[in-house]
């Protein structure tokens, strides 16, 4: 039975990791038509470095993706800490209230936020598109920073505060230096959000602005061209690498008090 | 601003009697929550209030054309009767893959905690996290290159058997399933692993030790108790599967045509935003119910 099961895992991760890996070497092989026998080249990350289009979405995602980080974390983290360390009326219908974010289909959220942007004249481009990232984070941020909290013991800042320190000052030298771990996590969080955001961009970008999942989804339907391959391959590394980072600073099964 | 009180409070020190007065609390609270609260209702809650008064417009309101109120939008099942059909598409897509995640995942859930160990299961479980947190729209766009007519796959098949035909099966209904089961079966896994890791060794053990079969443990025990976490993880694949229109584009090709597809060109080909208005509430109100029914499951699920 054992054997059994681990020969199962393998076979999930061959399905899982096949078309990931199909994808990579096709970026190398040299026909422009997928065609095999696969024969080594690079010509199709040259043509990357060349293809100004595609960089630019690239570099649009990145700017997105680190405005949203840093909006997304700040106001994330200030709501995380009334809601882990406040008890009023309404705090579990405010809960509630971050999940539409997440939970409804982005189709939906993406074409409310076109209609509402166009008929304010809010308009779409870079701006729209900040604006709806951050709110795809913030329940995220949230979440993660809300964990961080509860590993943090409220008697060391109650302690603080007993010697004579003020609630606020407690909280800068004693509570956020705890949180740090937390913080950074949902920071790198925020940013793979944001990073890998395609439907809500889709409807907010402009012909002008647009980010490199968009730029990737018009190419495929203009037909394709390995040097998507070349370009999904970075983006790949890209976020994989956050995300292992995240992962080293925010052990989900960590659970140990903070001193 | 914050941080220039902040400074200047510290600075001040607890013996200056205007600090030692604290703000109410409410005050911190509702400055700390309003950020947060008020960019929301701007990127999600008013948008969505917006989009539901677009769903009873009759047409786009372009220029100076009065605006006429209609319920129209919302008989669009009756009067165009092919959308039936599509939701009919969309809703089979969605169970298929909720199905197949579900029986995939939980198997490979039950494997990962009762055939792995140690720094080995933390392995496994980060790597089959790993694809998950890769661009959607690139795992889909992979595909097409393994699922081609001489693709990947049929390459692997034609080593087997060179006289074969293809069996490449891109632009069809199957392709869409297979991508979407790949982008969400690692959710699958997550949260039946989850609910599974809970469950007693002891409780196993004393039923196989007074005779039960492996079939007997599967259904009688693991299944029962893994419930929640297979619920979640199917409401959570479901909903996003029925929305979506990248993937059944991409992979289904002509016939890859789903509610997620006809909402999109509404907004984005036809200019009928009024009716993509209207599908997407009608979609959003089957959210609902879902989540409505197995709110309380999915409530345990986040509390374990």
């Amino acid at each position: 039975m054992r054997s059994l099961g681990r020969f199962y895992l393998i076979a999930v991760l061959v399905f899982l990791y096949t078309p990931i890996l199909v994808m990579m070497a096709m970026g190398f092989n040299a026909s422009p038509l997928y065609e095999l026998p696969f024969s080594f080249s690079t010509r199709w990350y040259e043509a990357l470095w060349n293809n100004s289009i595609l960089l630019t979405a690239g570099m649009n995602s990145i700017i997105i993706a680190v405005i949203t980080a840093v909006l997304a974390t700040t106001l994330g983290t200030m709501a995380s800490v009334a809601l882990s360390r406040s008890t009023f009326r309404g705090k579990s219908f405010l809960q509630i209230m971050l999940l539409p974010p997440i939970a409804i289909p982005w189709l939906i959220t993406g074409t409310a936020m076109l209609i509402f942007f166009y008929w304010t004249g809010i308009g779409r481009g870079m701006h729209a598109i900040i604006i709806g990232h951050v709110a795809l984070a913030i329940p995220y941020v949230v979440l993660v920073v809300g964990t961080g909290f509860r590993t943090i013991r409220a008697d060391l800042e109650e302690a603080a505060m007993s010697l004579g320190s003020t609630p606020i000052h407690a909280f800068f030298s004693v509570t956020l230096p705890l949180l740090y771990p937390s913080i950074l996590g949902a920071a790198l969080f925020a940013f793979a959000v944001s990073l890998d955001q395609f439907v809500i961009s889709y409807f907010l970008a402009t012909p002008g602005f647009t980010t490199l999942p968009v730029q990737i989804y018009s190419s495929i339907r203009k037909g394709f061209t390995p040097e998507i391959n070349a370009i999904s391959t970075v983006l790949l590394l890209g976020s994989m690498t956050v995300i292992l980072i995240f992962a080293r600073f925010a052990k989900p099964g960590d659970t140990r008090d903070k001193r | 601003m914050q941080n220039d009180n902040l400074t200047s409070a510290s600075e001040r020190g607890p013996s200056d009697p205007r600090v030692r007065r604290p703000l109410p609390s409410w005050v911190s609270t509702t400055a700390l929550l309003m950020p947060t609260y008020g960019w929301l209702t701007l990127a999600v809650f008013l948008p969505l209030l917006t989009m539901l008064v677009f769903s009873f417009m009759a047409a786009t309101p372009m220029g100076k054309a009065p605006i006429v109120f209609t319920l129209k939008q919302y008989r669009a099942f009756i009067d165009q009767p092919y959308l039936i059909g599509i939701a009919f598409t969309s809703l089979l897509i969605g169970f298929w893959t909720t199905f197949a995640c579900a029986v995939l995942g939980f198997l490979a859930a039950v494997a990962l905690a009762r055939s792995t160990f140690g720094k080995t299961r933390e392995l496994l479980l980060i790597l089959i996290l790993l694809p998950f947190w890769t661009n959607g729209l690139v795992r889909i766009f992979s595909w097409t290159m393994v699922l081609r007519e001489n693709g990947f796959l049929d390459t692997i098949f034609h080593m087997v058997l060179p006289d074969a035909g293809s069996i490449g099966f891109l632009y069809t209904r199957y392709a869409v399933v297979v991508g979407l089961v790949h982008g969400y079966l690692p959710y699958m896994i997550l949260t039946c692993y989850i609910a599974l890791v809970t469950i007693d060794d002891a409780i196993i053990e004393a039923a196989a030790s007074l005779g039960a079969r492996w079939w007997t443990i599967l259904f009688k025990i693991l299944v029962p108790m893994a419930a929640p976490g297979l619920i979640s993880g199917a409401v959570l694949t479901f909903i996003p599967v029925i929305g979506s229109f990248m993937e059944p584009r991409i992979l289904g090709g002509r016939v890859g045509v789903t509610m997620g597809t006809v909402i999109e060109d509404q907004f984005t080909q036809a200019f009928n935003w009024p009716l993509g208005a209207s599908l997407s509430f009608t979609l959003l109100a089957v959210v609902l119910a879902i989540f409505g029914t197995f709110s309380g499951v999915l409530r345990r699920g986040t509390a374990a």
